[in-house]
């Protein structure tokens, strides 16, 4: 969509907005074509290469290469392919428009995939909170299943697979992967301790793949035009596109797909339109609430890839970029977060569980006025309790990353306006 | 044993849940599916309901309540005839969410996360909806609606209490009453939901406009 780029994921739904999520307008367009082809020219393996050759990194929050990831599956069969269309993390709604815009494309990859992994049983986690969506994907593959797509036999090549849509029923926790097989089990949406990694013990104990719904997506592109033509899209360590979902305080919010190779300056300003009422950017956090901020004096020229962003102690996560104007309440912002964090801890590891709440409870305490200045030093305390050293990426003393996330803006007002932090507290002391 | 355990159900929503026990390869897997399905035949997750997913799964009662408590859209008390859910996560913060919740709060008269006196509505604040583009955004019975001020938010319940749609659906709302939308919703739907229960065909909870 922007800088002139092909676009890979959203061409079909910004050519044709008004049918793109049919099946005829996905055949119309060339859909399915790359599926024929490979199950009548291409063996299991010559799909998995060209995934391998591309690069692609998982489009969930951990970037993890998706060619390493399949190469993990265990032999034993019956196997699993989950689609993770749990979207929760705040800030992000890409994939929403992926299911509801052009659900076949993920269909496709889906059937493109499993038959990479020899998968015959498919399951899409969609979040409960999206209906629509979750409506949209089953009106796709029932078309799937009615045009030959999907079932026994597909397009008489011997391959069969089943895929199904199952809804989640409100807990964020279950995008984690082992948390969402958990609950596709029919049990409490906990996340388990890894290894076992779900490529070896997964859904009922099981080898199971779980992939991004934009990760999927991407597969029928890979496929059709190689894994090398992809690969050469954008950052050499970033390939491909990625859906971003910009929101905030910015003129053009919504999701752009763009390769990786701008800088935030790129993104905010000429992309997202800048900050609205004439004023200024304070602050933005680049890929979820998880993700440490980023503040325009150190960052705007900073390059949107893995690497970069990493280097500047912060990730790509989601792919979600809240922008914050100079209006903000950074300890009310921070507030935000951390309370989301503390309502969706699952509870088992204890510096997660008590922790998100007492930080919860502080920022909360120093907004109403009644901050004591020994807080600064007690939010750091019980931040490096639930994530000890407080480094990033974080040292991990919790079954799952949420509890370390949790800490990220706190960390972040600290760095970056303690002053202002400071002044909150003294203002609350003298009342 | 499923039509014992269901005596009390209807024959349509009893056939939905024989195919979700049949669908997966493992039946406890159908739990979530029966929750709803057992919410739609119930008004909300009672101990009733509870018991016959238990029959129906194989698990035990407090299994089944252990899952269903883990999960928030699994209602354990009464709900008003439209739930509404106002996303106060940090984009919708940003953009004044919380002044669209209380908006709706006073019109519906339900400060404090009860549900209306004349058990028309419930009113709660939830995280992120994914429609953060759209800020601040809602929900009616989890069918969305995108950048409401706060005065389209008080708009949108005297609607709901003056017409009273059988089947609440996005897209009038959102022209009823939206703004701003995360991206082009492009296709009209005329699909939506009849009770606070996610609105799906499997699960028995979704109804067609003119249908
Ligand atoms: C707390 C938490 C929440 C997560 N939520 C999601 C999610 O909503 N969607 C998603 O695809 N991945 C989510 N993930 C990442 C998944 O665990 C997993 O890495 C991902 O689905 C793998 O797919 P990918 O390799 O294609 O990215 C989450 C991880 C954590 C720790
Ligand atoms: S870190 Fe938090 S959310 Fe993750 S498993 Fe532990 S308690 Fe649950
Ligand atoms: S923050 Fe409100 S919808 Fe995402």
């Amino acid at each position: 969509m922007a800088s002139g780029f092909p676009p890979i994921l959203t061409g079909r739904m910004t050519e044709a907005p008004g049918d793109s999520h049919t099946i005829a307008r996905y055949e119309a367009t060339g859909g399915y074509t790359t599926l024929r082809t490979a199950l009548s020219g291409m063996t299991p393996e010559q799909v998995t290469e060209q995934v391998k050759a591309s690069n692609l990194q998982g489009r969930g929050g951990a970037a993890f290469p998706t060619g390493v990831k399949w190469g993990f599956l265990a032999p034993a069969t019956p196997r699993f392919l989950v689609v993770n269309a749990d979207e929760s993390e705040p800030g992000t709604f890409k994939d929403r428009q992926l299911l509801e815009r052009d659900p076949h494309q993920l269909i496709e990859g889906t059937v493109l995939s499993a038959y990479a992994l020899a998968v015959h049983h498919a399951f899409v986690y969609v979040r409960g909170e999206y209906p629509k969506p979750a409506r949209r994907l089953q009106r796709a593959i029932d078309e799937a299943y009615a045009a030959g797509f999907l079932g026994s036999d597909i397009l008489g090549s011997g391959f069969d697979l089943d895929l199904m849509v199952h809804l989640g029923a409100g807990a964020y926790i279950c995008g984690e992967e082992t948390a969402l097989l958990n609950s596709l089990e029919g049990k409490r949406g906990e996340p388990r301790i890894k290894p076992p990694f779900p490529a070896v013990e997964g859904l009922y104990s099981r080898p199971t793949i779980v992939n991004n719904v934009e990760t999927i997506s991407n597969v029928p592109w890979i496929v059709a035009n190689g894994g090398r033509a992809y690969a050469s899209i954008g950052d050499p360590a970033s390939a491909g596109t990625r859906l971003f979902s910009l929101s905030g305080h910015v003129k053009n919010p919504g999701n752009y797909e763009i390769p990786m190779d701008l800088t935030w300056r790129e993104l905010i300003y000429d992309i997202g339109g800048g900050i609205p009422e004439g004023r200024e950017l304070k602050c933005w956090i680049p890929g979820g609430a998880s993700a440490p901020w980023f503040v325009p004096a150190e960052h705007l020229d900073t390059r949107v890839t893995k690497d970069d962003v990493a280097e500047n102690g912060s990730m790509l996560g989601s792919g979600a970029v809240v922008v914050m104007d100079d209006t903000t309440n950074v300890v009310a912002a921070a507030h935000r977060i951390v309370r989301f964090f503390a309502h969706e801890s699952c509870g088992q590891c204890t510096p997660c569980r008590e922790g998100t709440t007492w930080l919860e409870r502080m920022l909360w305490r120093i907004l109403q006025g009644h901050g004591r200045p020994q807080d600064l030093d007690m939010l750091m305390d019980v931040s490096d309790n639930i994530s000890p050293g407080l480094t990033w990426p974080p040292a991990m003393t919790t079954i799952c990353p949420l509890g370390p996330s949790a800490v990220s803006p706190i960390t972040s007002i600290m760095k970056y306006f303690r002053d202002e932090v400071e002044e909150m507290l003294a203002a609350g002391v003298t009342t | 044993m499923t039509a014992d355990t269901l005596a009390g159900w209807s024959a349509a929503n009893r056939r939905r849940a024989e195919a979700m026990l049949a669908a997966y390869p493992d039946r406890r897997s159908a739990v979530m599916p029966l929750l709803y399905l057992a919410a739609m035949e119930h008004g909300h997750i009672t101990e009733d309901a509870m018991r016959e997913v238990a029959a129906l799964t194989g698990m035990t009662p407090a299994q089944v309540q252990s899952v269903a408590s883990f999960y928030t859209m699994y209602k354990r008390d009464g709900v008003g005839r439209y739930l509404i859910s106002v996303c106060t996560s940090i984009s919708c913060f940003l953009l004044g969410s919380d002044a669209l919740l209380a908006a709706v709060e006073e019109e519906t008269g339900t400060a404090g996360g009860e549900s209306s006196d004349d058990g028309l509505f419930s009113v709660e604040h939830v995280e992120c909806i994914g429609a953060c583009g759209g800020a601040p955004a809602l929900q009616v019975n989890y069918e969305l609606v995108e950048g409401v001020a706060p005065d389209k938010g008080a708009a949108l319940c005297r609607w709901l209490r003056d017409a009273g749609p059988e089947i609440v659906l996005s897209d009038e709302m959102q022209q009823l009453f939206g703004g701003r939308r995360s991206f082009d919703w492009a296709i009209r739907e005329h699909e939506g939901a009849v009770a606070p229960v996610p609105a799906f065909a499997p699960y028995g909870s979704s109804g067609e406009e003119g249908a």
